[in-house]
């Protein structure tokens, strides 16, 4: 039994008069790979935004122990998790390494944030070869890499991610889920997974959600929920 | 064709330009900050010139007045940006306009409240006497030129080699990204109003020698500082700085070889320059479009 890192109770969210989230449990477990699934608008961005403060909540919210409902976005970051946004946040005039430097800038490691540009282009060696290059001029498959990488600069103890496969071919998705579980495993970082694709998210994650208009509608391992055919039928569509 | 005279015109029009790249690089600042033209640019830099010239008056000597102006500048750039536009930074861009407005006739009639509306000498560092083409240069307008083009390279080596002015392009760019790499997107914003006011101030003192100081002197000034960052792309200081010797130049051989249009018409130059480059080419002479894919 591992200790939880994030964990969410009764977690409600708004956009203005709008309610979208209604008082959601989750929890993600420290080095744990956990799946939000469900339909097209069913909250699961709304949840992501929720919990890295993007948008106003009600409920509570714990980080490794912390209260951090309410607090502004950049503090939230500052505690070590990074949001990886839906459309992947590429500061398209920017280039590549500078891209990477953004991800650094709560950072005051000099040498050791070369480092850590170094490890990405590592795990990401073609965002080596275009490190000069405008950001915008990247294809959809290399701009999610960068902001993945983007998101490594922070030293994350979370990450969260939403719908990283979106928009992508299947050769470049399976690179990109191949590249986040060795991340889990050798950086030892934590994943909130949002996703469309759930077959892929269910191979990925240890635990997963499924929710439907901002409630939950089933928790438990992934493998339960793979080998549960009313769900998958009527949830996940496969 | 009279070469000579046009050779004055054009040396002529560099030192004009001069002026309009100052206030014109103060403007682009402020638009990569906010996205918005400030319309009450002209009206900051003038009510830090008169800072300057009240703390000369109390007997500094000119280059304490001039870097306390600057920092006096910068706090008050930031304190209205804090103060003004923070509270209403999600507001339509009507509502900026409206408060543009409001602190373009606050500064203009508390600085004539306060200083009056007499035309002040104001002095310069540099010198009068003439330094090219007997008076068509003179050092003051060498130094301007000079001082323009220092701070030109000063802030390209603040955006491209500091990690804040990266930060601060970052916000610009991409606010949401920007905040959820941990930076503060609001102080950036802030920073950016304070540099702008403080290059303004810069500018201001360098204009008011030239022009005299009153508290209507930008008001012609900053329609050709926006024609100069409009011709050199408003995403571009050093194009800004460009359009600004350009708009200079054009104005002054325009109204000086096309007949009937003389003197009475040279501002409507400016105004025919930004229509033209809008229609041409509305990212300006030097400024970026954005290249992406998806």
């Amino acid at each position: 039994m591992s200790a939880t890192l994030l964990e969410a109770k009764g977690l409600c969210a708004y956009y203005g008069a709008t309610q979208a989230l209604f008082g959601l449990d989750l929890a993600v477990e420290a080095g744990g790979i956990t799946t939000l699934l469900g339909a097209n608008g069913a909250g699961k961005t709304t949840a992501l935004r929720a919990l890295s403060g993007m948008v106003r909540v009600a409920g509570e919210i714990r980080f490794d122990g912390r209260p951090i409902a309410g607090r502004p976005v950049e503090q939230i970051v500052r505690l070590g998790i990074a949001h990886v946004p839906q459309g992947r946040g590429t500061f398209v005039r920017q280039t590549v390494e500078e891209n990477l430097q953004i991800g650094a800038m709560t950072r005051h490691d000099h040498t050791e944030i070369a480092t850590d540009i170094d490890r990405v282009y590592g795990y990401f060696p073609r965002l080596r070869e275009r490190r000069r290059q405008q950001a915008g001029t990247l294809s959809g498959g290399e701009q999610q890499m960068l902001a993945v990488g983007r998101a490594m600069m922070l030293r994350p103890r979370l990450m969260l991610l939403d719908e990283p496969s979106f928009g992508l071919a299947p050769l470049i998705v399976q690179e990109l889920f191949d590249i986040l579980r060795a991340l889990n495993r050798e950086a030892n970082v934590s994943i909130l997974l949002v996703e469309q694709n759930a077959s892929l998210a269910l191979d990925l994650a240890d635990h997963a959600y499924l929710i439907e208009t901002g409630r939950l509608v089933i928790k438990g391992p992934s493998r339960d929920i793979r080998d549960d055919e009313t769900v998958r039928r009527s949830y996940l569509g496969y | 064709m009279n070469w000579e005279l046009l050779l004055h015109q054009v040396l002529a029009g560099l030192a004009t330009g001069g002026i309009y790249a100052c206030i014109a690089l103060a403007v682009v600042m402020i638009y990569q900050a906010i996205d918005h033209l400030n319309f009450a640019q002209g009206e900051m830099a003038m009510f830090s010139t008169f800072i300057a010239w009240q703390l000369m008056n109390w007997g500094c000597p000119y280059w304490v007045a001039f870097v306390l102006t600057i920092a006096i500048s910068f706090v008050g750039g930031l304190a209205i940006e804090r103060i003004v536009f923070k509270p209403i930074h999600d507001a339509p861009i009507l509502s900026h306009i409206v408060v543009f407005i409001a602190l373009f006739s606050i500064l203009n009639s508390s600085a004539g409240w306060i200083w009056d509306y007499t035309i002040k000498d104001f002095p310069t560092p540099f010198g009068t006497r003439s330094l090219i083409g007997n008076g068509l240069i003179s050092a003051h307008d060498g130094g301007m030129i000079g001082v323009t083009l220092v701070l030109l390279a000063l802030l390209y080596l603040f955006f491209r080699h500091t990690r804040i002015g990266l930060a601060m392009r970052a916000a610009a760019a991409n606010p949401e990204s920007a905040r959820l790499a941990g930076i503060r997107v609001g102080w950036m914003v802030a920073l950016g109003w304070g540099m702008a006011a403080a290059i303004g101030a810069v500018a201001g003192m360098l204009i008011a020698p030239v022009v005299f100081l009153e508290p209507n002197m930008m008001i012609g000034i900053l329609l050709y500082g926006f024609a100069a960052a409009v011709v050199g792309g408003l995403t571009s200081p050093g194009g800004a700085v460009i359009g600004g010797f350009a708009v200079g130049v054009i104005e002054n051989v325009a109204g000086t070889f096309i007949p009937y249009f003389g003197r009475e018409l040279k501002l409507t130059i400016a105004l025919v320059l930004i229509v033209a480059v809008l229609l041409v080419k509305p990212s300006g002479l030097f400024g970026r479009s954005v290249v992406s894919r998806v």
